[in-house]
């Protein structure tokens, strides 16, 4: 036994450094092996790898889009309606790391039509599925028995008049069969997995992922190798916190001039209720109870319907990633909210149908990227353009990708000689700061850090009222967001350990059950996904500091603690195959440690219309 | 040998989904669910496929009878190396009454006009659990049959087949041709990758309805009703084999 405790210093808070101290023992078997993916331990260097042939097929297409939700359906379709339009062919590919295209799209979602009416007015007649114009907006602030009524008035953000309430899944799904029509070759079930570059260092493509690699890391029979889609220009549109997206964000240094992207966890049920309790197009959000004043979050509760009348309930707590207390659980202060007096009797005798959750951005203005690098552009919730206030996003990640379409169409057949190979849409930046999505973003860029004070959400009610609702977000400054998320956790020996109410089974269910609800499923013999840099960090610092936060914010189960065969300490143990693709584990890890990369392309959740 | 291979795919939900059962109790909901290809039927093709690699077998021919998205699971089989697909549409009602014996009455339909020398389906479908659509169409041929094969070696006009039974593993020759279901340890069906799922995408699927092929689909059951399994009740511990005894006396079971 190798006795060792932690002295470490994590913090520079505003107070300064905090020094803590754990005492912890751990032996041999806290640390084994577990990553064994070839982006933490390349092949080049494995003896099992050698005399294996690595070539890949390569296909030469004219843009290839990185993800096939919103914003990658919508680029694809614009770049195929200005081709018709001008009489050009183009080739254009999206690969989607689901099975079925919606398969991984989770949302709310209330969707703001203007970027759907610019690209496919007659969107109605093509039935799209949107089959619930939002009828009335409910904002109340919870406490823990009662329900207190807040107005809302035009011009708050709250305000939800003109909009839809919609089953993202599903319009991704008809946003998809839009496409091809229009001749997008769409390929599910299969993942980008590499960003591939010219000589210059512009971007190439991209190469999907590899198959048939066992979970030691070594090759199976049925090995084989991803293929090379090589193309002008590669959108990225993975979505909030995509891996490739992060690996751009070094090689191009994007980042440089804008703060850090931060981000909250969005869980989501699905319910069908009772048809006397439901009200199409009613769309409650919450603030308050449970959640404490100084995190931020909300709920969503919104009363959807479909083409058969069939009476949902899209309901679902968002909480900020910048949480500071370790013992936060996002799955069990979702499940205890449906347990409130004003909430719990619209599930009693419902039936819930679907459970997911999803990282989704709230920098908003101050955190956007450069969006163009030679070879490639960014679209959509990964560099992020969603309207914190709103809670909205689709529109506007629609519309950046509309604009990247066009930017990238008129400098594929423009005179102006580039200066590498890929080429660099740079007019995509210039066309989407003088754009909608822009001044939207400014209007709200400091409401959501008007939360970060120490008067927590009253804080931010308080500013919002005045300086958004009144002063139409035009006050000259512009507030930060102090620091990434993942610097924001204190240790857990500062904190208080919360008492959550035990799943009943009717309204509130126990995280495995949930987790088979979403479908999700990976191949079992493949590497972990969720790569660790170091095997050691989790056990030496997330649990001797923090008390293992990633057992708690994983709403997949993904993550454990477990006691070593000789009792003495706990090893890190990863079950890749319940993660549903939400990236909070890559976001919040106070070490930063894990790192979330593509699995086989089919794995993950089945979603259907979340 | 230069054999042509007829193999039955079948679209089933995925095996990982969570099942509902229709409020209205007539049957599972299917809409906007993940299907995939059944995982017998998979191991099915691959086993025709890898007979092709040896040059034991010219073509294979993949069929699937169900709604349009049939199509899809088509495309895999012809991305895993089938040559080209045929596709009976059956949609709506109809084809929630499909039975084994209407796929088997189109196999061997198939198998006759194709000139078929060996038949692969899998063992049973994950949906029904039939086991039954390999021996049905075997019995319509008048062909020998080897099924729940776990390992199969081609040997002059004949198959040795290594089937698992209950009792362990059996060893039997049929000649050709013959109908042939595929068990679990068959092989592991290699991944339809992305440059064959391109190349699938050219190869043909040919497109019939069941009076083409002379087969009457109209239903011989009829659904009554489809519920859930019973909620499992909670359990008991007890101390010891006498309390055991005591609990099941005072439940009327013993």
């Amino acid at each position: 036994m190798v006795p060792g405790f932690v002295l470490r210093s994590l913090h520079n808070g505003r107070n300064g450094y905090l020094v803590f101290k754990r005492l912890y023992s751990w032996t041999e078997q806290s640390f084994p092996k577990i990553t064994t993916h070839y982006t933490v331990h390349p092949r080049e260097k494995d003896p099992r790898w050698e005399g294996v042939d690595m070539e890949r097929a390569i296909d030469e297409v004219d843009v290839v889009i990185v993800g096939g939700g919103p914003a990658g359906m919508s680029a694809a379709i614009r770049l195929k309606q200005l081709a018709a339009q001008h009489e050009k062919e183009m080739r254009i590919c999206v690969v989607e790391k689901a099975a079925e295209i919606g398969g991984h799209t989770l949302s709310g979602a209330c969707l703001e039509l203007g970027a759907l009416n610019e690209l496919i007015p007659d969107w109605k007649e093509r039935g799209a599925p949107l089959h619930t114009p939002v009828t009335e907006d409910k904002f109340a602030l919870l406490t823990e028995k009662h329900r207190v009524p807040l107005p809302i008035f035009p011009g708050m953000p709250m305000h939800n008049h003109g909009n839809m309430i919609v089953r993202l899944g599903h319009f991704v799904q008809w946003l998809g069969s839009q496409a091809e029509e229009l001749g997008v070759e769409i390929y599910p079930g299969i993942a980008a997995s590499e960003v591939l570059y010219h000589e210059d260092g512009s971007v190439k493509g991209i190469a999907t992922n590899d198959v048939g690699i066992a979970k030691d890391g070594s090759p199976k029979d049925t090995f084989a190798r991803g293929m090379e889609l090589h193309a002008k220009c590669t959108i990225f549109a993975e979505g909030c916190h995509g891996h490739l997206a992060k690996r751009l964000y070094k090689k191009f240094n994007l980042r440089t001039e804008c703060e850090p992207q931060t981000y909250a966890i969005g869980l989501k049920e699905l319910w069908e209720i009772d048809p006397a309790k439901h009200h199409p197009g009613r769309i409650e959000h919450t603030v308050g109870w449970p959640l404490e004043r100084t995190t931020y979050g909300g709920s969503f509760l919104y009363h959807v319907t479909d083409e058969n009348k069939t009476p949902l309930v899209a309901m679902g707590l968002v909480i900020g990633l910048d949480y500071r207390n370790p013992f936060i659980s996002p799955y069990k202060e979702f499940q205890r909210w449906k347990l409130h007096p004003s909430v719990k009797p619209i599930l009693e005798g419902a039936k819930r149908i679907g459970y997911g959750a999803r990282a989704l951005n709230e920098g908003g203005l101050q955190s956007i990227p450069k969006l163009t690098f030679p070879g490639g552009c960014l679209v959509g919730c990964s560099p992020g353009f969603m309207n914190v206030p709103k809670i909205k996003g689709t529109h506007n990640a629609m519309k950046s990708a509309m604009l990247a379409a066009e930017s990238i169409f008129d400098t594929i057949y423009s005179d102006v000689p580039q200066e590498t190979v890929g080429i660099n849409p740079v007019v995509y930046e210039e066309r989407i700061r003088n754009s909608c999505v822009w001044k939207e973003l400014q209007s709200v860029r400091n409401v959501r850090p008007s939360f970060s004070s120490s008067l927590g959400l009253y804080g931010g009610l308080l500013y919002t009222g005045l300086f958004y609702v009144v002063g139409r977000g035009k006050e000259p400054w512009t507030f930060t967001h102090h620091g990434a998320d993942h610097r924001k956790l204190k240790p857990a020996a500062q904190c208080q350990a919360i008492d959550y109410p035990k799943p009943d089974g009717k309204i509130t269910f126990d995280l495995l059950t949930s987790v088979a609800l979403t479908g999700t499923n990976h191949e079992g013999d493949q590497p972990p996904h969720l790569t660790l840099m170091d095997d050691t960090i989790q056990v030496k610092q997330n649990l001797a500091v923090f008390d293992g936060p990633e057992g708690r914010f994983c709403p997949a189960g993904v993550y454990e603690y477990v006691p070593t065969e000789d009792g003495q300490s706990k090893k890190f143990q990863i079950s890749a195959q319940n993660c549903i693709h939400c990236k909070t584990c890559d976001i919040k890890d106070p070490s930063q440690n894990i790192n979330w990369v593509a699995p086989e392309g089919g794995g993950g959740p089945a979603y259907n219309g979340m | 040998m230069s054999l042509r291979i007829l193999v039955g795919v079948k679209r089933v939900i995925d095996y990982a989904v969570k099942i509902r059962v229709k409020p209205d109790k007539s049957g599972v909901i299917t809409e906007g669910v993940k299907h995939s290809m059944n995982p017998f039927d998979e191991i099915a093709i691959e086993e025709a496929v890898r007979m092709k690699e040896k040059k034991i077998a010219k073509e294979i021919v993949a069929f699937s009878c169900g709604p349009a998205q049939c199509q899809e699971t088509l495309r895999t089989a012809l991305a895993m190396g089938a040559d080209r697909g045929i596709h009976v549409e059956v949609a709506g009602p109809q084809y929630e009454t499909l039975q084994p014996l209407h796929i088997s009455k189109m196999l061997a339909k198939l198998a006759k006009d194709e000139q078929i020398d060996i038949i692969i389906v899998g063992k049973q479908a994950i949906d029904d659990d039939c086991n039954q659509t390999a021996q049905m169409t075997a019995a319509l041929l008048d062909w020998p049959q080897a099924t729940s094969a776990s390992k199969i070696e081609a040997k002059d006009g004949s198959l040795q087949v290594v089937r698992e039974i209950d009792g362990g593993l059996e060893t039997i020759k049929v000649k050709l041709p013959t109908v042939v279901s595929a068990d679990l340890r068959l092989n592991e069906p290699r991944y339809a990758t992305l440059p064959n799922i391109m190349k699938a995408k050219k190869k043909p699927i040919k497109k019939l309805t069941p009076k083409d092929l002379g087969v009457d689909v109209s239903p011989r059951i009829q659904i009554v009703t489809v519920e859930e399994p019973p909620v499992r009740l909670a359990g008991a511990k007890v101390e010891n084999v006498d309390m055991v005894v005591e609990k099941l006396k005072a439940l009327g079971h013993a």
